[in-house]
């Protein structure tokens, strides 16, 4: 059955699915579609499994993530050493870049250059239709999602089979992945029972009868249905975490033996890879060794990291392409404050720590991107003209706990900071490497109005004095739900009882009576 | 010693009785205070919401309010940080963007002098007993910039440890943000509400009368939650706690 | 103008009012290693980190090997085992399965119906309890350890095991085929709780053999040269 054949209901949480949409724009559409955050994330609050799932599973790693890490007695220095190999890789981008191509050429490779997404789609379709193959495995990569890849294969009629067990749950249940490490992270185990016993028989060996919602079982289910695809895979399309200048090296860090079959076991492999993966050398890799694993899944070592090099004579893929993508990154390069996003290695401890992410899930950030890093990135990849993308720097408290658990030192709050900044108040940005200068953003006419006028009150102490007198008269008049935009902070909490006098008053007062006190 | 008091805008026109507590619990300590009277809000909202330039005579505003004074106390880790870790970065931008070095200089003077409250009393005064005394069961709330952007540490529940009276308990998930976040408490107030209410669960559960916190902020997010949900619990403001003895209680 | 030029171009007006001048160097003073050990003390981390992702960790001396290896296979009911080449003849001299070689034209499929494998390995690092094969002698190609359900991996102590990620680097020749596994084959898929056992082999056996110094049995290893494959 092809995948369009299974495409059927809709997913989770009322949201519309990728799948209906139309190769990589439409991939993006339906992101673009998506209602602002704070709706998105109001249908996640109020949804109890849904919380009690993200909730078990953030409070999990994030546990595990701060022993592991606190294991290594020069964190800090490692994580000041990958801040500083990004950067200045990113500083020298186009000098590594080209070293890197010439590299993999050499090492038997072909590398080919996307400018957007669906450049990216059109390179690796052609690919795949050269080798004549109608079906591709898939190692999980960010990249390949956030191009929009699988629909874009689907429409040239190639099937294009996940075969990352949080990303199969993802596929076969209509989905979206809602976080980087663990896209079905909303998924409990018993809704992932129901999906692969619903699901897989529709699209290859079924689920054993009567499957249990042991973790284990469902693993063991997920390796029978995909076993049979591994073994006759011709093609697989890969992302990569990292892409060494000097030798033409490509990492792909995993967990479950996936990654492995699809990168030694076809004929041909493509891998797509933004641009700014790449690092100077081998030995650079040591300080992310240590680093991602930690952060990402909380061990000392992944159970595989797979390295090669062009094509190894006799072992693995006898063809391998290198789609280097850039899709919004060389305009973030272009933001010397939003530029440390591309520093971000997809470890995704920022998303397990964030309390926002905790309460409303990846979905809300309308990206394959969620959590704090996405509501830095997605504004800068896509821009900010969306509601989504506009609403992103607003999803977060600036409470910075994602950057301190960042492995390479991400400032996501001054990012957030920063964004905000463009869309309320308007500035220089990059599109599609044209400068531009962003115009401040409608919907926030009245907020921008409102805190103008605080600012005007609050530098004019006379007019000061007098608004909290009057409020400090009025303060009878509390009421227990405000009118209009005040309701969004009446509606759960109780309004504060205004003081009798504002301080200074009191503080005025005093001073008086010490003065008569004075001989 | 004489230290110039930063009561900043929401206490002074919210909660003067933190403002009020400071005062006396520095004099008590043998600190003479000031309050400078030209002194207004630390420009965070503005700040914080992508105004940056509106934050800008603010900034300009408390530097020659507090011009020439050794130490600026504050009640309030979310202001201190924004002193401390924001003016600077709003001066040197100011400065990129050709508007002069003006404002740059202005932070570059003031950040250094301006202490939180905890900071003031245990690396300035070197105290930690204060000679304060307060019979209640107490859950302490580190706020993220307090805790994050400052590094207080324990600095703040050290004070408390000494208090006379108190039970400290141990609020549960301490370090999680309370879901204030100025602007994003009603900008997104579903998730805002959410995690203030998994907050204030948290003080119920630990058993605590009392929620206290060195952020007015954070406390009225918190204690608005609390009292719409009718519980018992209180919210107090560190300053007011400490303030508080056998012969004068305050909070 | 190509992609490659409109990227290029894009990244060097991005990249044109950076600050000009002398960068920082990287810092790199990270630790080497991560506290002092003795050879013996970083074999037993290496056993213990492996045995905490659920790899059977196992000890013998070079004498002893056989008998070990044996053991283990019998165990599993392992009737054919494959073997590449460089595995040293008399490592499965006392084993009843059937051996394999590693055949170059030899498909997934056929990998699939092998119930067992037994690998050397280039290096160990201990303080991540990780294997690395690099297709040097004794390792084969790289699917070999990931079909069959069963690998054994051969670890030569003292001189395969390393302490650290920096010192394992330093030794491997990244043009080669490299795999760093640490554990079998795991999940955190499902509620992010690890769960072992997916696509690779579930039961990693991994056998920390004592060679006197200098090894008398000519042994794989990087100290070796390799073919290149």
């Amino acid at each position: 059955m092809t995948r369009a054949g299974v495409h059927g209901t809709d997913g989770m949480h009322g949201m519309r699915g990728m799948r209906g949409t139309q190769g990589a724009d439409g991939a993006q559409a339906a992101f673009l579609g998506m209602p602002a955050f704070p709706e998105a994330a109001r249908r996640a609050v109020h949804d109890p499994v849904l919380r009690a799932n993200l909730r078990h599973a953030t409070h999990t790693i994030r546990g595990r993530r701060a022993r592991a890490v606190a294991e290594l007695a020069d964190w800090d220095r490692l994580r000041a050493a990958g801040k500083a190999i990004k950067d200045h890789t990113l500083r020298h981008l186009d000098r590594y870049l080209v070293q890197l191509e010439e590299s993999v050429t050499a090492a038997g490779g072909t590398v080919h250059w996307a400018v957007d997404a669906a450049e990216a789609c059109r390179i690796v379709t052609r690919l795949v239709h050269a080798t004549g193959a109608r079906e591709v495995v898939k190692v999980k990569s960010m990249a390949t999602q956030e191009i929009g890849l699988n629909e874009a294969l689907e429409e040239a009629g190639i099937a294009s089979y996940e075969t990352d067990l949080a990303e199969l749950i993802v596929q076969l249940g209509h989905d979206r992945p809602s976080h980087i490490l663990v896209p079905a992270i909303h998924r409990n185990r018993g809704e992932i029972r129901d999906v692969f016993a619903r699901e897989m028989g529709r699209w290859g060996r079924p689920a054993p009868d009567g499957l249990g919602d042991d973790p284990r079982e469902l693993a063991e289910a997920a390796r029978r249905h995909l076993r049979e695809k591994f073994l006759r895979a011709q093609v697989a399309v890969s992302g990569a975490n990292f892409m060494v200048a000097e030798t033409g090296t490509l990492v792909v860090f995993e967990s479950e033996g996936n990654g492995r079959m699809c990168l030694t076991l076809p004929e041909t492999l493509i891998s797509v890879v933004g641009i700014e993966k790449v690092v100077p050398t081998f030995r650079d890799l040591e300080v992310f060794l240590q680093t991602l694993p930690r952060s990402s899944t909380a061990e000392r070592m992944n159970p595989y990291t797979t390295m090669w090099t062009g094509t190894a004579g006799g072992d693995g893929p006898t063809a391998f392409h290198l789609v280097l993508l850039d899709n919004g990154r060389t305009d973030t390069l272009a933001d010397a404050v939003g530029r440390q996003a591309l520093r971000c290695i997809r470890c995704s401890a920022c998303l397990n720590v964030c309390p926002v992410y905790e309460r409303a899930g990846g979905h809300a950030y309308g990206s394959v991107y969620p959590g704090p890093i996405g509501a830095v990135l997605s504004p800068q990849l896509r821009g900010t003209g969306s509601r989504v993308d506009a609403s992103l720097p607003f999803a977060s408290t600036l409470c910075g706990a994602c950057e301190e658990v960042c492995p390479v030192a991400i400032d996501i709050p001054e990012v957030l900071v920063h964004l905000r900044e463009r869309i309320v108040q308007g500035g220089p940005a990059t599109r599609e490497g044209v400068r531009v200068r962003i115009r401040p953003a409608r919907g926030h006419t009245a907020e921008r109005a409102a805190l103008r006028a605080a600012r005007l009150l609050l530098d004019h102490p006379g007019a000061l004095r007098a608004g909290e007198r009057l409020l400090a008269r009025a303060r009878r008049l509390r009421p227990r739900r405000l009118p209009g935009p005040g309701r969004a902070w009446t509606d759960s909490r109780d309004l504060p009882e205004p003081p009798e006098q504002p301080f200074r008053d009191w503080w005025e007062q005093r001073e008086r009576q010490d003065e008569r006190r004075k001989p | 010693m004489r230290a110039a008091l930063f009561v900043t805008c929401v206490n002074d026109a919210l909660h003067p009785r933190t403002g009020v507590a400071v005062v006396r619990l520095l004099e008590r300590l043998g600190v003479e205070v000031d309050f400078p009277a030209a002194q207004s809000c630390c420009g965070q909202p503005q700040y914080n919401t992508g105004l940056r330039r509106e934050a800008e005579p603010l900034l300009r505003r408390t530097a020659e309010a507090f011009a020439g004074h050794r130490y600026v106390v504050t009640p309030s880790g979310s202001c201190t940080a924004m002193v401390r870790g924001h003016y600077p970065r709003i001066g040197r931008l100011a400065r990129q963007e050709g508007r002069g070095g003006r404002l740059e200089a202005y932070a570059e003077d003031l950040a250094p002098r301006v202490y939180e409250l905890s900071e003031f009393l245990v690396d300035v005064l070197g105290v930690t007993d204060v000679g304060a005394y307060y019979p209640h069961t107490v859950a302490y709330h580190p706020s993220c910039h307090g805790l994050r952007g400052l590094g207080l540490g324990e600095r703040p529940r050290r004070l408390l440890a000494a208090v006379r009276g108190l039970e400290l308990v141990e609020l549960p998930g301490a370090e999680e943000c309370c879901g204030f976040g100025g602007t994003f408490a009603v900008k997104n107030p579903d998730v805002s509400a959410a995690m203030g209410a998994d907050k204030a669960a948290a003080a119920a559960a630990a058993g605590a009368e009392v929620l206290c916190g060195g952020d007015n902020s954070c406390l009225v997010h918190l204690d608005g939650i609390l009292r719409r949900a009718g519980s018992p619990v209180r919210t107090v403001h560190l300053a007011e706690i400490l303030a508080s003895t056998e012969e004068e209680p305050f909070a | 103008m190509t992609s490659r030029d409109v990227i290029l171009a894009r990244i060097r007006r991005a990249t044109a009012a950076d600050p000009a001048g002398a960068e920082p160097p990287i810092p790199r003073d990270y630790l080497r290693v991560h506290g002092e050990r003795t050879p013996a003390e970083a074999a037993d981390l290496l056993a213990a980190n492996l045995a905490e992702y659920r790899a059977h960790v196992h000890r013998t001396t070079a004498d002893g090997l056989p008998a070990l290896l044996a053991r283990l296979l019998a165990r599993r009911g392992t009737r054919t085992v494959l073997v590449p080449a460089g595995v040293p003849p008399h490592w499965l001299a006392d084993t009843a399965a059937t051996e394999v070689p590693d055949r170059a034209g030899a498909g997934p499929h056929e990998l699939d119906a092998v119930d067992s494998v037994v690998t050397g390995c280039a290096l160990a690092v201990a303080e991540t309890g990780t294997l690395v094969l690099d297709g040097g002698p004794a390792q084969g190609r790289r699917r070999i350890t990931l079909i069959p359900d069963h690998h054994v991996c051969v670890v030569r102590v003292p001189d395969q095991v390393v302490d650290s990620v920096p010192q394992a680097l330093e030794r491997l020749d990244p043009t080669r085929p490299l795999t760093w596994i640490s554990g079998p084959s795991a999940t955190s898929d499902i509620e992010l709780n690890r769960v072992e056992g997916v696509h690779g082999p579930r039961t990693l056996d991994v056998i920390l053999t004592t060679f006197p110094e200098p090894p008398t049995a000519p042994a794989p290893g990087p100290t070796a040269e390799p073919p290149r494959p």
